[in-house]
């Protein structure tokens, strides 16, 4: 069964790079500033949440006496949060969006998950390169520790991915799960230590927030970009043990429901 | 290659009876079933060889989408299995997935990736494409600029840009103007000789006689018939015209109006047939064939006069040729209830081929204004074809006679004379 679905992402290959192309190009093409958007986004992001916390509230990471350290903690959980929420929320809503292409031409649907993806990896990629740069210009590159980012990305994107398409299926049958995942996603974002280190917190709740997979996740990307230290692998078993979960039951369902989902769209 | 086999193919959608019964169908273990399965398509078996052109008829909602996307794969059968060899190609929704915001050409390569062609084979392509869409330079401008037809010129053309095994077209096809119709089909055509199996849907009895081997009809989502293009369609336009027939009746009785303007009904319509010179009952007439129109009219009450007139309109509803008894100077007159009186008109059938209703009205005097007895839009349709007489176009046979006179010396004289 996998490898059909390889083998037909594989025959509409154009189709797919076509698609996350045209979807890049679309987004700007009426813009004057095009692909600048894209970074304005997040920055007013970092900015707002740099002056409120470090400066207005004046928080400052403990055991670090630097402005710009909290600036880069906090690039390190939002944009990699970024990827995450965006990935879900696409494919939530990537077979209702849709719809038209799905009613009336025969296409392996499984495309559309997959571009998915890529355009919201190609938005990340330009972040990231953004960031990339920034550490670069302020001294504060991590080292060899960087490395550990390939492996934490790929646990991410296929935890994220995993969801997503449940999701996306579900959505198409109650079009509340779209409604209910947007807020669940607002309520995931302030209990995952992203705009806040985990230290602050009373330590009965820091258990409660350490429950939260994300924790582990957010921790280690925080400590390869802050501190260039290698993620307690231990500590990611959870995320991974879900994640491949989610894939598996996302998989079935998407098989499952795939025919009848033309039905009710 | 091109060969289609279908075998007890049926299409249900599941019905809830309320919001939250799929919830628990899901979720809830050995709920069991809580949907009713709403049959749109049952037991549907045929098999179509390679090089063979299906005609699919039948009216709205009996199910022929249904059927075609389940062969094209859009929508997943919920019984049965269909077996395609060969590659497909739809024109059910042409331009579908159109951006827009970009141009043709970008246009052409998302329209062609979608079909799963790779780029090369699209730009090998697109030379050929262009010069079939005939839109010139606006294949580099925006594809919102086009006009509906200069969009449909284009997605024809890609979505027919390689020979497919099988192409199926949906009757959706004749947008665009006459000139791109007639170069559409004929690509059509080329394809048919070529061996590609063609499966079409139309209600136009021309284009499924003349193209079709077979035709299937489809009546509330079950196969009524398969066979002879010519004997479906005299199937189904039978079953049409008793449909109309009692559409008719229901509207008369459901809509005051009608009945102030005819009074109580004095007079009432029976039945309308068109007949041949062997006074066969016909649908279909040869141009220049001899024909007669046989209305069968009652009386219900005592009347002084009575007056029946017919009129035939074209597909459009135009009138094409209309007359009355009273202008034909032949008022029937005194008559009283119970009476049967049958008119018959006897004409030749000089009409270009085509699609026509005949309208009839009872009326007391040369206008229905005055008391109209009865009146009634498509009394009969029928259908005239044309394969006895040259190939003429038009809508009227006027049989022209041709004289040719040659005479080169007067040629020669006149330039002579300059």
């Amino acid at each position: 069964m996998l490898l059909n679905l390889y083998r037909s992402l594989w025959s509409y290959r154009g189709f797919i790079l076509g698609s996350v192309k045209r979807e890049f190009q679309a987004r700007y093409r009426n813009s004057l500033f095009g692909a600048l958007w894209t970074v304005l986004n997040p920055l007013s992001m970092i900015v707002v949440y740099t002056v409120i916390f470090s400066q207005i509230m004046r928080a400052r990471l403990p055991g670090v006496e630097d402005g710009l350290a909290y600036s880069v903690y906090l690039c390190a959980g939002l944009l990699t949060w970024g990827l995450f929420a965006e990935i879900t929320t696409r494919s939530q809503s990537m077979f209702l969006e849709n719809a038209n292409l799905l009613k009336k031409i025969s296409f392996p649907r499984i495309c559309l998950p997959v571009i998915a993806l890529l355009n919201a990896g190609i938005n990340f990629a330009i972040i990231m390169g953004l960031f990339f740069g920034f550490l670069l210009i302020s001294g504060r590159l991590p080292g060899m520790a960087l490395l550990a980012l390939i492996p934490l990305l790929i646990l991410q994107v296929m935890f994220a991915a995993g969801l997503g398409m449940i999701l996306g299926v579900l959505n198409v049958f109650f079009r509340d799960v779209g409604q209910l995942f947007g807020i669940c996603l607002q309520f995931w974002f302030w209990l995952t230590p992203i705009v806040y280190p985990v230290s602050i917190l009373p330590s009965g709740i820091q258990e409660l927030i350490r429950l939260n997979p994300m924790t582990a996740l957010m921790n280690s990307y925080q400590n390869v970009f802050l501190y260039n230290q290698w993620p307690d692998w231990n500590s990611l078993i959870p995320l991974m043990v879900i994640g491949l979960l989610f894939c598996v039951m996302a998989l079935r369902l998407f098989r499952q429901r795939v025919g009848e989902m033309v039905d009710e769209l | 290659m091109g060969h289609i086999r279908v075998s007890g193919l049926g299409k249900a959608y599941k019905q809830y009876p309320n919001r939250w019964s799929r919830l628990v169908e899901w979720m809830v273990p050995f709920a069991g079933t809580h949907h009713h399965l709403h049959w749109i398509l049952q037991g549907v078996d045929f098999e179509i060889k390679p090089g063979e052109a299906v005609g699919i008829v039948g009216v709205n909602g009996a199910g022929k989408s249904t059927l075609l996307k389940m062969i094209t794969g859009t929508t997943q059968p919920t019984c049965g299995q269909i077996q395609l060899e060969g590659r497909v190609a739809a024109l059910l929704e042409l331009g579908m997935g159109f951006h827009p915001d970009f141009t043709g050409r970008q246009n052409v390569f998302m329209a062609g990736q979608l079909l799963g062609m790779q780029i090369e084979e699209i730009e090998a392509l697109m030379p050929e494409i262009e010069s079939f869409a005939e839109i010139g330079d606006a294949i580099d401008q925006p594809v919102r600029t086009y006009s509906s037809g200069m969009q449909m010129r284009l997605a024809f053309s890609v979505a027919t840009a390689r020979r497919p095994d099988i192409l199926i077209v949906d009757e959706a096809l004749s947008v665009g103007d006459a000139y791109f119709q007639h170069k559409s089909f004929d690509r059509i055509r080329n394809f048919r000789k070529a061996g590609t199996t063609l499966l079409i849907v139309s209600h136009d009895r021309s284009a499924i006689q003349s193209i079709c081997d077979t035709a299937i009809l489809l009546e509330n989502g079950r196969m009524a018939m398969h066979g002879k293009p010519e004997e479906v369609m005299d199937y189904y336009n039978a079953m049409l015209a008793q449909r109309e027939g009692q559409t008719v009746r229901q509207e008369m009785l459901a809509n005051g109006q009608v009945q102030t303007i005819s009074g109580t009904g004095e007079a009432g319509i029976l039945s309308v047939r068109l007949l041949d010179a062997q006074g066969r009952s016909v649908e279909v007439a040869e141009v220049g064939q001899p024909m007669v129109l046989e209305v069968q009219t009652e009386v219900r009450e005592d009347i002084e006069r009575l007056i029946l007139g017919f009129m035939i309109k074209d597909r459009l509803g135009q009138a094409i040729y209309g007359i009355n008894t009273h202008r034909l100077d032949k008022p029937v007159t005194d008559l009283s209830a119970g009476e049967r009186v049958t008119f018959r008109f006897a004409f030749d059938m000089r009409l270009g081929k085509g699609n026509y209703s005949v309208a009839l009205s009872l009326s007391r005097l040369d206008s229905h204004l005055d008391r109209n007895f009865e009146w009634r839009d498509y009394g009969l349709v029928f259908h005239v074809i044309n394969n006895r007489q040259e190939d003429f176009v038009g809508c009227s046979w006027l049989q022209a006679q041709t004289t040719i006179t040659r005479s080169s010396e007067s040629v020669v004289q006149t330039e002579v004379s300059q």
